[in-house]
């Protein structure tokens, strides 16, 4: 499925070999890159800045009539429900009308959504998902390399709000805690890349060692299981592998990062599903992911403002933004339901302001925003129906000039397994073609990309 | 008096066990490779290294499958963030461990010098040690390469307990510490050659983890070093000994727990203008209230499962008696107490625990409540609702007044598309609705009288008492009980080939009185629980890649109860 599409010998897959794996369908202005032409490419240090993609997820979508611009193109108008994205729209782009075909499957609410757009496909079953999704797919990439192959953070405070899976057997759980996620990334463990002396840490070549010893045992385990188990502890081993390189990584003095600097620790804020304790978590984890991008602790991450089939409230409400979806009336005179849209309003306003955190770190001769991808994306578009067609998607950030900004691009009919071809291409990656069956396309979205 | 019904239970258990009337004999599903559930990890390292040992760190959310834990543990695998805190853990386990304060009373000897490799001693200790956390005597490759990357380490550091720290570490890191993984030999059956039984010594883990929640202890593990589990009186007498142990409490507990979906208790919140009376403290204590009301009635008590549903028994503590309108003295601490007589409780259905977890943040849902009931005491299926239906056509009579639930979940009454699923959850949870969201008992809501009455499977009820009365009477409550623990006991769902090993165990569970522990050791002795089926060696056909999932997390849970209330102009203020 990851595979390029097999065929003759063309101009573009000659260019795939030579580049190495870089993107592709992009034409040759992406060559400026790599001629070390374009400053916003590099570090003071003359090293490329590294690229970084992420996602950006908001529970139970939006009302489509409200929510898509009017017009397509550059200076699109703002929707009503676009408003509070304002201040960032010409870093951002907005996809709309992107939808996840059936192929005769059910839509199973608030999972074929989701999962369909990650993964390329809509899920067979209730219990069934075929994974990797998008961002395990492209932390493969361009994650091995790095401290972290990618973050997972949960705003709502609940570990399992995390749609990041290689299969149904690892689904990657989510940092719950602002402290917690600060602890991981900045406590033990943490060295400074612009640190003037460096010694490595004598205790993790004792690490690697315990790990080591553990590998001896693979074999005889192997032999004894069936298929599935098999698979599941090749699972196991990869998690000791990569431990194994992040290990590796401590002991070799870090290239000095400009915009690195260690914050400090946050307060440990109540974690629940409250709106304002879910976007006082958000803004902190937005905060310590930002320096964690720029000490390049990570190239790869995934946040959760809010859970498939929301379960953020406003204080003192019998109702959840989900149960409100379904239950509240539409108001006669404004024609949508106005509790269950303030939701989607704070949605935005969270979205716009995690833009502006990474965008508020200097980086090269840009900012981090820059060299980021983020792509903001919800598991239906109106919850109220549940309905896949029509997703809204968003991106932020030109991943080092790779993407255009500031447009509006409407795929309507069209499959959500161009979005997703387009963030692995952007990012690098040697793909042609992606996704499963109807869902299957080798046409990224060739607006928005340079 | 404790002492007593301990040799009474284990009196009754050897007659049972002892007898000659044969099981149906029933051939074992595929072999389970399970992970350590966080309760099973913390029993483990207390277990190796006694109590004082603090395993902080985070586990990895457990994977609920068909409505149990126990089954999507046969799902799961790590992944690198739940691996970075495995070794997080074991690192911190093994340091404190080797501790000066805690080594002398952990570790099986001293080595001769604290600042030098001692072989025997490392030997030693790794294999004692090893030996509990791996539920398996080590091989020599087990210890001899971890005796000598510690004894390097001893070496270059002079420091003997940096190197041992290293062995446990890599111990605890173990994927057959971190899996329990079950292997199997063949049968000495010639009629039957796919048939497998488990070997000695994953009879004896699986044993222990069904009856205790816990690896096996020194007693059963040499037991199995022997060969006993495969002779009849062998297992018969360790089955009777664990079934008569304390750790039996910890098993009963375990299960139950799994069933009752108490795991969801780690992110219950509730809106605190709706429920002032709610903070954490009351939450654990009221899922630890119906864990210990479960164990005093099924252990120390010897009573009839059926009595769960109608017991006026219950734990208390100081911050639970305002839900239930009980004065509570003892300012820590349990003492018992008897649910109040003008409140219709009776048994599991009326505790907080309950009340708490099926039901939304800011509102109680009697949907939710009917689908756990449903789903998790009756083993059935509530369908999903359907995706395409436009809710808000029910809502938009903005002009109608509705001030309790019934009055709210009417048109799922009529509606066709709703009535499927609405008829089987929403009868049975407005029994429960003079509980609010958090437990409290009340006589109505927005001012209206709430009426709890209704009919479940064709008897009716008045109050969540005669409701709890009828789950008591009910052949499909004492029938899920047997399919859910012998669910748990195996890891997996069971055959069609187990069909008839469940019949029977039902009537056994009935000519029984329903005693829980007798069933536990019914199941723990039956052939298809160390018999097994030969693995896969190849893909499922068409599931190359696709493998069953993941959690039913609560918010897809939620989506049974999404038409459950509308929200209506008199909503509380």
């Amino acid at each position: 499925m990851k595979n390029s599409k097999s065929g003759g010998l063309n101009r573009r897959t000659f260019l795939r070999g030579t580049l190495g794996g870089a993107a592709i369908s992009v034409g040759l202005p992406f060559l400026d890159i790599f001629l070390n032409t374009n400053g916003n490419a590099m570090a003071a240090t003359g090293a490329p800045l590294p690229q970084r993609f992420g996602t950006w997820f908001f529970g139970c979508g939006m009302n489509p009539a409200r929510w898509n611009p009017s017009t397509e193109g550059l200076d699109w108008e703002l929707s009503p429900e676009l408003l509070p994205i304002a201040p960032m729209r010409h870093r951002m782009n907005i996809l709309s009308g992107y939808s996840v075909l059936l192929d005769g499957e059910a839509n199973q609410v608030h999972r074929t959504g989701v999962f369909g757009a990650l993964c390329g496909g809509a899920p067979k079953t209730a219990d069934t998902v075929t994974g990797p999704t998008l961002d395990v797919l492209i932390s493969d990439a361009i994650g091995t390399r790095t401290r972290f192959r990618s973050l997972e953070m949960a705003a709502t405070g609940n570990p399992r709000h995390s749609n990041s899976l290689r299969d149904v057997s690892s689904v990657n759980p989510a940092e719950p805690s602002a402290l917690g996620f600060y602890t991981r990334i900045f406590g033990p463990g943490f060295s400074d890349p612009n640190a003037k002396d460096f010694s490595p840490d004598p205790s993790v070549l004792l690490r690697k060692s315990a790990l080591s010893i553990v590998t001896e045992d693979r074999k005889r385990l192997e032999r004894q299981l069936g298929y599935s188990d098999r698979a599941r502890l090749d699972q196991y081993f990869t998690a000791l592998r990569q431990l194994e390189q992040q290990l590796e990584l401590q002991l070799q003095q870090p290239p000095p990062l400009q915009a690195c600097s260690t914050p400090q620790a946050p307060v440990d804020l109540p974690h629940d599903t409250e709106i304002d304790n879910v976007i006082a978590n958000h803004g902190l984890m937005a905060q310590t992911l930002a320096l964690a991008l720029a000490c390049d602790q990570t190239r790869v991450f995934n946040m959760q403002f809010s859970d498939r089939a929301s379960s953020l409230r406003m204080p003192g409400s019998t109702d959840t933004h989900h149960t409100l979806t379904h239950e509240e009336p539409r108001d006669a005179v404004l024609g949508y339901q106005p509790n269950a849209t303030a939701f989607v309003l704070k949605s935005m306003e969270a979205w716009t302001q995690f833009c502006q955190t990474l965008d508020a770190v200097p980086e090269g001769d840009g900012t981090l925003l820059d060299n980021c991808l983020v792509m903001a994306h919800s598991e239906t578009s109106e919850a109220n129906t549940h309905s896949i067609v029509g997703m809204p998607f968003m991106t932020a950030g030109t991943a080092g000039g790779r993407l255009r900004t500031g447009l509006h691009v409407s795929g309507v009919g069209e499959s959500v397994s161009r979005v997703g071809l387009t963030m692995q291409q952007a990012m690098g990656l040697n793909v042609g073609q992606w996704g499963a069956d109807q869902n299957q396309t080798d046409r990224p979205i060739s607006d928005i990309l340079v | 008096m404790r002492y007593m019904s301990r040799v009474l239970i284990g009196a009754s258990v050897l007659l049972l066990f002892g007898c000659s009337n044969p099981d149906p004999s029933a051939t074992g599903g595929p072999l389970a490779m399970r992970r350590l559930t966080g309760e099973q990890y913390r029993n483990a390292i207390e277990d190796t290294f006694g109590s004082q040992i603090e395993v902080a760190g985070r586990f990895e959310p457990d994977n609920r499958q068909e409505g149990l834990n126990a089954l999507g543990a046969s799902r799961v695998s790590v992944t690198r963030s739940g691996f970075e805190q495995y070794e997080a853990m074991a690192r911190s386990i093994a340091a404190q461990a080797t501790s000066p304060e805690l080594r002398v009373d952990i570790l099986p000897c001293e080595p001769q010098s604290a600042t030098a490799p001692d072989h025997a001693c490392i030997t030693q200790t790794i294999s004692e040690l090893g030996r509990i956390l791996l539920r398996r005597p080590l091989t020599e490759d087990d210890i001899g390469l971890r005796a000598q990357v510690a004894s390097r380490v001893a070496e270059e550091q002079q420091d003997y307990y940096a190197g041992l720290q290293l062995a446990l570490a890599s111990l605890m890191v173990a994927p057959d510490f971190l899996f329990r993984v079950e292997v199997a030999e063949p049968a000495p059956l010639p009629d039957q050659p796919d048939r497998l039984q488990l070997t000695n010594l994953s009879l004896a883990s699986k044993l222990s983890y069904f009856l205790w929640n816990r690896g096996p202890d020194e007693t059963l593990l040499a037991a199995a070093e022997r060969g006993e589990l495969s002779k009849p009186e062998g297992l018969a007498r360790e089955v009777n000994r664990m079934v008569a142990s304390e750790h039996i409490a910890t098993g009963i507990s375990a299960f139950f727990e799994d069933v009752f979906v108490f795991d969801q208790f780690d992110a219950l919140s509730k809106d605190v203008a709706q429920y002032p009376l709610f903070n954490n403290r009351m939450a654990a204590d009221a899922r630890e209230q119906t864990l210990r009301f479960v164990v005093d009635q099924l252990v120390t008590q010897e009573a009839d499962y059926r009595t769960l549903f109608t017991s006026n028994q219950i734990p208390m503590t100081r911050s639970l008696g305002p839900i239930y309108g009980i004065p509570v003295r003892a300012v820590d601490g349990w003492e018992r107490a008897t649910l109040p007589a003008n409140q219709s409780r009776s048994g599991l259905l009326s505790h907080a625990s309950f009340a708490m977890l099926h039901s939304h943040p800011g509102r109680s849902s009697p949907t939710l409540r009917g689908v756990f009931m449903r789903e998790a005491l009756l083993c059935q299926t509530v369908p999903e609702a359907p995706a395409d239906i436009d809710f808000t056509q029910f809502t938009q009579d903005v002009a109608a007044v509705h001030n309790t639930a019934r009055d709210r979940l009417a048109m799922h009454a009529t509606a066709t598309s709703c009535r499927k699923c609405h008829a089987l959850t929403d009868p049975i949870g407005l029994g429960l609705e003079s509980f609010d969201g958090i437990g409290k008992f009340r006589l109505a809501e927005n001012e209206s009288t709430i009426d709890t009455s209704g009919d479940f499977d064709g008897a009716a009820f008045s109050n969540a008492a005669e409701l709890g009365q009828a789950f008591a009477e009910s052949p499909l409550v004492s029938a899920c009980l047997v399919e859910n623990l012998y669910r748990y006991a195996v890891g997996r769902k069971h055959t069609n080939g187990e069909r008839r090993l469940l019949r029977y165990l039902e009537d056994t569970f009935a000519g029984q009185g329903y005693r829980v522990p007798a069933l536990m050791g019914d199941i723990a002795t039956s052939e298809a629980f160390r018999t097994a089926t030969a693995p896969s060696p190849q893909a499922p056909k068409a599931q190359t890649v696709k493998q069953q999932t993941t959690d039913i997390d609560r918010t897809e849970f939620d989506d049974k109860a999404h038409v459950s209330l509308i929200v209506s102009k008199s909503k509380p203020t």
